[in-house]
This record gives structure tokens, C-alpha cells and sequence, in this order.
């Protein structure tokens, strides 16, 4: 019998038996259980389903952070309404507006452990792989059977294992990597699947890097992308490294559906856009296009590391005239950290503004929408149509640095005459 | 079971922000969701959709975000059920757990062209031309996902397995 997968351990695990494979549908019970500003839709079903009692509050985290502070009187309502149960359920894991973007907390709070099966009501769950946890999106409806019951159905996945090589260049980061992978496999080549990353190059890549990664294998359809628990997570969090178990790692004998090598030295710093992620191709293509907005932040691409690779394009230079530059630190501990080390200073003494931390515009609900016409570059995941606010404006995504540079241009800058040092 | 209806067809890739931004998403209210149900592709869906019709599309439907109002948006809209050739995940998850029909198939793209009429059987998997001069097959709901849509969702699944203990 051959080796297991990471994917496979940590679903086996959960579901009570050792011996699964890759095509299997089990009844699993995850260990963490994540809901955002759609708690409230959550909570309707589960009051629906007549349930008294929940299965086991101390799994659940809520986050609230899409709409933070509240946009409309309905979105200030819900919050109400999550805040209140939160009260009445006994639920102890609650971040409330202001605390930062979900999957930002999950990890930066050690919610998420290495071999957990985290599920949670938003696409971008898989970012907690970069803690070398199985984590994946689910609806509001099936988070309020778990909450209910404890379990959910899951076909465990087949993983595609993504082998890199060599150093990033200057001005060159994860995010990178991950537009060209968008490029190289498009938005589906991953679906139903699970991605794992190895190879010599992750070490050279912080748990922040592999949070983008990690994050932004959702845009390759994958279920979950995991980066399992090496010595740079025991670094990281030597609290937690005990924990990690042989759940934690493939068996070196193990299936893989693909095995894809790439030589990260090769990838240029990277631009998407418009409208599909997989339409990245090197900075330097886009330059020249103008730009109204300038948005660092979300889930993928708000913490420090990023902050800092911004601050340090945009030191002593001056956002363009009528450039907009909006940055939103992916939470309060992130913002604090930035204040300290002067991050947030330079910014602002740059022309940009500074959002609370949460998911800002990225979902084009507040906080900077786009309109009619206007063209954004984004350090988010996702140019879709109408995004961020009008349909007929266009989203352009990349690194932080690359968001940077351009906001000082005012248009789409290739960002290596910029940022000349090593981060 | 049957039912019929008009196709409307749409493409690959068809993501969450165009079957309904998060620009609408403020307010918990599903006829709002369905009078901006595929607004991102088609101007006319959400006025002239009617109870019955079927979304005919490519690879990867229903991509991007976890919302489930996607879901909610068409199924409130009249979408009798969708048949595409692959779907994103959760999306697929959200319309089994909402009760709305979901088939995968590899021919029904190709068959009908968009304003088609058809008739949906979904115990005998087929998309039928109301003429019945072409038939697409459509694969089989797996089998645990069957069982949740035959209840009508998720929640009355669930009622139903509490129901039994």
C-alpha cells in the first residue's frame, strides 16, 4: 500500500479512521469552524434547523471584517444580531470590527494548527494551509449543519504537488509566484483538488509568503493548498510545534495526482488583469496603464511583510496627483506592529490613506468602490467584473510593492527600479 | 419531476461577481439578490427569467466567492436547475445544501443554443428539446449529495436524520 497525503491524514483524522483515500466521501468533524459578517445567514439556518444547543462552541471563531465598521444600517443590524448570539451561545472565540480579516486572525492567533481540518464560510479559508492545516471554503447553510451536528460530508481530494526550486529576484515576492501560476494552470486546473507546495524554496518563504500562497490557490480552483509545518512554522510558533504530529506531512511514497516543478527564479514580478486572474502576465507588459485607485491590503496581501515592501517603495516619493493610494492592514496587531516600526508613517507621508483593518474594498461593498471608468491596481486575489464597485471599471492585481510603484506613477510601474534592496 | 423551460446560456468561468456582486450583498433580502441575478453578464436574465428555466454553461460554474446568495439569487430568480459542464466547488456544495438541481454534463453545451425550450428530467438525467429533436445526458448526482436534494436541502435533510433518532 503506498504513502498518504498530507490531505488524506488530516481528513482520515477527522472523520475517525486512518484508512482513507483520495475519491472517498466521508462524514468529518473539523476542528475549527470560521464564519465572518455571514454568521448572520448561518445563524438562520441553524435556528431553521431547531436545533437547542450547538455541538461544540469552543470550535467556532467569528470574525467580523467584510463590512467593518458597518456600511449600511442593515450590515449594522446583522452585526447586532451576531454580536448578541455570540453573547447567548457562549462562543469565546469573537473578533469584532477593528480586530482584522478572518483568515488573517485564524493564523495570527494560533487558531489554525498544523494537521486541524479548519472549514470556513469563505472562499479563502485555504489560506490557514499555511500553518499546515487542511482548511477550505464552505456555504453559510452547511456551517450551520456543523454547527448542529459536528460533521460534514467531504470527498477527499486528490493533490497536485507543486515542486519549487531556487530564489525569488529582487522585488520579486510570493504573490508573484502565484500569477504565474494563475497563468501557467488557469482557474480550474486545481478543481476539486488539493494543492501541496515543497521543495527547497520554501524555506526560504515566511508564513506570511505562504499565506499568499496558500491563499491564492482558490483562484486555481483548488479545495485547499497546504505548505505543511516545517522547521520555519516551528520557529515561527515553537508554542504550537509540539502539536504537529505525523499528520502533518506526506509520506514520501505517496500519490499524487501531478507533480508540477517550478524554478521560481524565473518569474518576474507579476500583473493580472483585467477581470480574469488567470490574465497575468510580467509587470512590464501593463505598464503605462493609467491607474485612479491604489489598494494595498486583504486577505492575501495586508500584513507587515507587505506594508514594509510598500513603505520601502514609497519612501521619500509622492503618491501620483489624482491617484488615490488606500491601504488596510489585515489587523489590528499588523497596524500596531507597522506603527511602531514607522511603516504607517511613511504611507501617509506618501499620500496614502489608511483604512481599518478588515477586508476594505476588496469586495467592492465600502471603503473605496470603484466608479464608472476607473481603473484600480490591488495587492487582492480577485479582478472580477464589477468587483469593486462599478461594472465598468477594471481591477488590476499584484505584490504590494507593485501597487506601490505604481501609485507613485500613476500607472502600472514594473516595480525593480524601485525597490533596489533586499526586504 | 419534470420540468421545462428556456435556457439561458452562459459561458466558462462564470464567477460569483457576476451572478451577483458584493455591491448587493448588504442587504439580507432574496427578491433584491434575484433582480440583479446575473447582472455582471446579461442585462435581460433578471427581467425576463421565469419559474422553470435552466442555466445551460461551460467549465467551472459558479467560481470565486463562498456566498451562498449566488445560489439564492437564481433559484429565487426561477432557475429550475443548472446544467454545466464542471462547477467550482462550494458553489456546487451551496446549491445541493439550498435544494437547487445541479448536473454535470459533457454534451448539453454543444446541444442548445441560448433561448432554447427544453424540459428537465432529473430521475431520467436528461435535457430534452421540447421538439425532441436533441437529448443531452446529464451524469448522475452523487449519491450522498442526491440524498440532501431529495429532501429538498440541507436543513430538511438534517430535520429529517434528527427526525430519526
Amino acid at each position: 500500500m503506498t504513502g498518504r497525503t498530507v490531505a488524506e491524514k488530516i481528513i482520515g483524522r477527522a472523520a475517525g479512521t486512518s484508512e482513507v483515500r483520495a475519491g472517498e466521501v466521508v462524514e468529518a468533524y473539523p476542528d475549527l469552524l470560521m464564519s465572518h459578517e455571514n454568521t448572520y445567514l448561518v445563524s438562520k439556518a441553524f435556528r431553521e434547523l431547531g436545533v437547542k444547543k450547538l455541538y461544540d462552541p469552543d470550535r467556532i471563531a467569528i470574525v467580523l471584517d467584510h463590512r467593518t465598521p458597518a456600511n449600511t444600517v442593515e450590515t449594522a443590524t446583522a452585526h447586532s444580531h451576531i454580536r448578541k448570539l455570540v453573547h447567548d451561545s457562549g462562543i469565546k472565540r469573537f473578533y469584532d470590527v477593528g480586530e482584522g480579516i478572518c483568515h488573517q486572525i485564524l493564523v495570527e492567533e494560533h487558531l489554525a494548527k498544523p494537521g486541524q481540518l479548519v472549514v470556513g464560510t469563505d472562499s479563502h479559508t485555504s489560506t490557514a494551509g499555511a500553518v499546515g492545516a487542511f482548511a477550505t471554503g464552505i456555504g453559510a447553510t452547511e456551517m450551520a449543519g456543523i454547527w448542529a451536528t459536528g460533521f460534514l460530508w467531504l470527498k477527499v481530494p486528490e493533490t497536485i504537488r507543486i515542486h519549487m526550486r531556487g530564489h525569488l529576484e529582487k522585488a520579486v515576492f510570493p504573490k508573484d509566484i502565484s500569477l504565474h501560476l494563475a497563468a501557467k494552470m488557469g482557474p480550474s486546473r486545481a478543481e476539486y483538488k488539493c494543492i501541496e507546495f515543497d521543495g527547497i524554496f520554501l524555506f526560504d518563504v515566511s508564513i506570511s509568503g505562504r499565506m499568499v500562497l496558500c491563499n491564492m490557490a482558490t483562484e486555481l480552483g483548488a479545495k485547499a493548498a497546504i505548505a505543511p509545518a516545517d522547521s520555519t512554522f516551528s520557529t515561527w510558533s515553537p508554542e504550537h510545534c509540539g502539536q504537529m504530529g505525523h499528520t502533518c506531512k506526506s509520506d514520501p511514497d505517496a500519490r499524487y495526482c501531478e507533480s508540477m516543478e517550478l524554478e521560481v527564479e524565473r518569474i518576474p514580478p507579476m500583473v493580472s488583469g483585467p477581470d480574469k486572474v488567470e490574465a497575468a502576465r510580467p509587470a512590464e507588459k501593463f505598464e503605462g496603464i493609467r491607474i485612479d485607485q491604489a489598494f494595498i491590503g486583504t486577505c492575501t496581501n495586508g500584513r507587515l511583510e507587505d506594508l514594509i515592501a510598500a513603505s520601502w517603495v514609497l519612501k521619500g516619493n509622492k503618491v501620483a496627483p489624482g491617484v488615490r493610494l488606500l491601504v488596510a492592514p489585515a489587523s489590528r496587531d499588523v497596524l500596531s506592529t507597522a506603527m511602531d516600526m514607522g511603516v504607517i508613517q511613511t504611507i501617509v507621508a506618501a499620500g496614502g490613506t489608511i483604512l481599518p483593518p478588515g477586508c476594505g474594498p476588496c469586495l467592492g461593498a465600502h471603503g473605496g468602490v470603484l466608479g464608472s471608468g476607473e481603473v484600480c491596481i490591488s495587492s487582492g486575489n480577485r479582478n472580477f467584473k464589477g468587483r469593486m464597485g462599478s461594472p465598468d471599471s477594471e481591477i488590476y492585481i499584484a505584490s504590494p510593492a507593485t501597487v506601490a510603484a505604481s501609485a507613485i506613477v500613476g500607472k502600472v510601474t514594473d516595480p525593480r527600479g524601485w525597490l533596489t534592496v533586499d526586504l | 419531476m419534470t420540468s421545462s423551460g428556456r435556457v439561458w446560456k452562459f459561458g466558462d468561468d462564470v464567477n460569483t461577481d457576476l451572478i451577483i456582486p458584493g455591491r448587493y450583498l448588504s442587504r439580507y433580502d432574496e427578491a433584491h439578490l434575484a433582480e440583479h441575478a446575473m447582472e455582471g453578464l446579461s442585462e435581460s436574465f433578471a427581467k425576463e427569467v421565469v419559474q422553470g428555466d435552466i442555466i445551460v454553461a461551460g467549465r467551472n460554474f459558479g467560481c470565486g466567492s463562498s456566498r451562498e446568495q449566488a445560489v439564492m439569487a437564481l433559484k429565487r430568480a426561477g432557475v429550475a436547475a443548472i446544467v454545466a459542464r464542471s462547477y467550482a466547488r462550494i458553489f456546487y456544495r451551496n446549491s445541493i445544501n439550498l435544494g437547487l438541481h445541479v448536473f454535470e454534463s459533457d454534451d448539453a453545451y454543444d446541444a442548445f443554443p441560448d433561448g432554447a425550450r427544453v424540459s428537465l428530467d432529473p430521475i431520467g438525467h436528461a435535457l430534452t428539446s421540447l421538439d425532441g429533436a436533441k437529448t443531452a445526458q446529464l451524469k448522475e448526482i452523487p449519491h450522498h449529495a442526491r440524498k440532501i436534494l431529495d429532501s429538498g436541502g440541507l436543513v430538511p435533510h438534517l430535520k429529517g436524520r434528527f427526525g430519526e433518532k
